[in-house]
């Protein structure tokens, strides 16, 4: 792309707001007009610990899979048009994922026109002893508690690195960037410290970068996806258009689409992404910098068009955020669905009798959820005070238990078929069959001295 | 979408407020941080937006939520995008995969919010 004055922006699509997002994406914002970066995000904060499961039973796996075949589709097309990717699709092997990555690159007779970046070094888990004898306690950001209380039951721990190893990777010509553990927010800003040459000290425009990558990470919905405002004439959702930040080397940018796609780019939708997720707005930390929301200024400035500028940066700390998943316990859900005539009342009087034979059975529980679907499962009591609960044609009774003991979540799921023919009438919905007991693992939020973290990164050719 | 408003005794003269149903002067979206819901509150034109501030407080949205969420409630302002933010502490009943919750990741605590009940200047 060039621009008729001034420096030439960079145009940065996402495709992947999170691993099991639209497939078509992708290959949308690489054919729908032009682009220079295709940004993915894969990685929530969970998945580290499916991915790290994957891997210990076979060694070559633990990355998202379905990265290759989507690369499969695009790799032609990326390498003619000069098309760069950014993804954070390693998960705990990333290695692995760009081996896989160039043999469908080499199959695809690419040879000699790819070449993939390998970002590691987020991966804790091997280093783990050593970093709590030498006193780091990797305390939970939200309890206190020292990682030791759960040592034994840890499953995968990673820190979260920035767009600096990507940086490295692009500089030294890494066509595909793939990462494990990288802020998603990262994925976005790498591109543009590349493209400009911007210091790694220039906090307004790492800050600008930053909320880029917040806008986009998750895909569609700055464009038009679950948008509150005026959601019933936002137009073409079946044909929704992934955002695009046209970014600018002064830190300003513009939110856009492919034109000819559905969706919406305006102040609201952009507005509702920036709020999304939103800790403290004058101080989202990342590894890059701090960010300042309030200074933030949004204009409307086309159709489908909103400019970003006026973003406010602080120096990083010297911290990085670390992500752990540990092994918690077990849950399981079961439902039933009452009719009129006193749908709620029944589907409240089943609760009550599940309950008290769970009681009877000597059954203990962390937790027993109840809630009444089409009644109170969302809003509580809140709904249930604007609502005419005897008018409810159906509800649904959905429970729940958590427990550290298996065998007493496994009893409880036998217990809420009897309910069809031993508990309250008009009741029906029981088609899935029993609900199965899941294996919970919990994500445990800590902070690590940055020095202890070294990133890494390689080049395969293709 | 139906959206709820009723009079209240005014003042003399049409100098009284309305009653009305957060929704008809916001949009919202939240999402979550561990056992932490966030809501941001955006004010559907900039006038409305002094209305949330001083009528949408953190005391004001703790006692809207009393009994569903166990902690405390923090505000934050961002007069730049007319918006406020609320972290609703203890929300999701651990949260993410812990919590057994159908909204266990908070989002729609934003239109939770929205059944709030403000005065709305004629």
């Amino acid at each position: 792309m060039t621009a008729a004055r001034g420096p030439s922006p960079v145009r940065i699509a996402a495709g992947q707001g999170f691993w099991g997002d639209w497939l078509e994406a992708p290959y949308r914002q690489v054919t729908g007009g032009p682009i220079d970066y295709l940004m993915m995000d894969y990685l929530a904060e969970v998945t580290m610990s499916i991915l790290q499961k994957q891997k210990s039973r076979d060694p070559s796996l633990g990355y998202a899979k379905d990265f290759v075949p989507l690369m499969e589709r695009i790799l032609p097309i990326i390498v003619e048009r000069g098309i760069k990717v950014t993804a954070n699709a390693g998960g705990v092997n990333p290695r692995a994922c760009a081996q896989a990555v160039a043999e469908v690159a080499r199959r695809l007779k690419l040879g000699g026109r790819l070449r993939i970046g390998v970002v590691t070094g987020d991966d804790l888990l091997p280093r783990l002893d050593g970093l709590m004898a030498r006193g780091h306690e990797l305390r939970n950001l939200d309890t206190g508690r020292p990682l030791s209380d759960v040592r034994e039951r840890v499953l995968a721990a990673n820190a979260y690195l920035g767009a600096r190893p990507l940086v490295d990777a692009l500089r030294r010509g890494a066509d595909v960037v793939i990462t494990g553990r990288v802020t998603d927010t990262g994925l976005t800003l790498a591109p543009m410290i590349h493209a400009f040459d911007w210091r790694l000290d220039a906090w307004d425009l790492l800050a600008a970068g930053t909320v880029a990558g917040h806008t986009i990470e998750c895909g569609a919905q700055c464009s038009g996806g679950n948008c509150l405002v005026d959601w019933e004439r936002i137009p073409d959702l079946a044909n929704v258009g992934y955002p695009i930040v046209d970014a600018r080397p002064d830190g300003t940018f513009e939110i856009s689409k492919h034109p000819g796609t559905g969706g919406r780019i305006s102040v609201a939708g952009v507005t509702e992404q920036l709020v999304y997720e939103m800790g403290d707005p004058a101080a989202y930390i990342t590894p890059d910098c701090i960010a300042d929301f309030t200074t933030i200024r949004l204009e409307q400035v086309g159709r489908d068009r909103v400019r970003v500028s006026e973003v406010r940066g602080k120096p990083a700390t010297d911290k990085l955020k670390v992500s752990v998943a540990y092994f918690y316990g077990y849950k399981a859900v079961g439902t039933l669905v009452y009719a009129w005539p006193e749908a709620y009342q029944k589907a409240r009087a089943a609760d009550r009798v599940l309950r008290q034979r769970l009681e009877s059975l000597g059954l203990t529980f962390e937790a027993i959820h109840t809630e009444l679907v089409g009644a109170d499962a969302t809003h509580g009591r809140l709904a249930l005070e604007q609502l005419a609960v005897e008018d409810l044609p159906e509800v649904q009774l959905r429970i729940g238990v958590r427990s550290h003991d298996k065998p007493a979540v496994e009893r409880f799921t036998r217990e809420i078929a009897p309910l069809i023919l031993n508990g309250p009438p008009s009741v029906t919905g029981f088609a899935g069959g029993r609900p199965k007991p899941e294996e919970i693992v919990a994500y445990w939020p800590a902070l690590l001295d940055k020095s202890m973290v070294e990133p890494c990164v390689e080049l395969v050719e293709v | 979408m139906r959206r709820r408003s009723k009079a209240v005794t005014g003042g003399r003269g049409g100098s009284g407020k309305r009653r009305v149903l957060l929704l008809e002067l916001a949009h919202a979206r939240s999402g979550d941080k561990g056992d932490t819901a966030n809501v941001g509150l955006i004010a559907l034109k900039p006038k409305y937006y002094p209305i949330l501030v001083k009528q949408v407080t953190a005391a004001r949205v703790a006692r809207h939520f009393k009994g569903m969420i166990t902690g405390p409630v923090e505000r934050f302002e961002l007069p730049n995008l007319h918006a406020l933010n609320f972290l609703l502490h203890g929300a999701l009943d651990g949260g993410g995969t812990i919590s057994l919750k159908t909204d266990a990741q908070g989002k729609v605590f934003s239109t939770a919010l929205l059944r709030l009940e403000v005065a709305m200047p004629r």
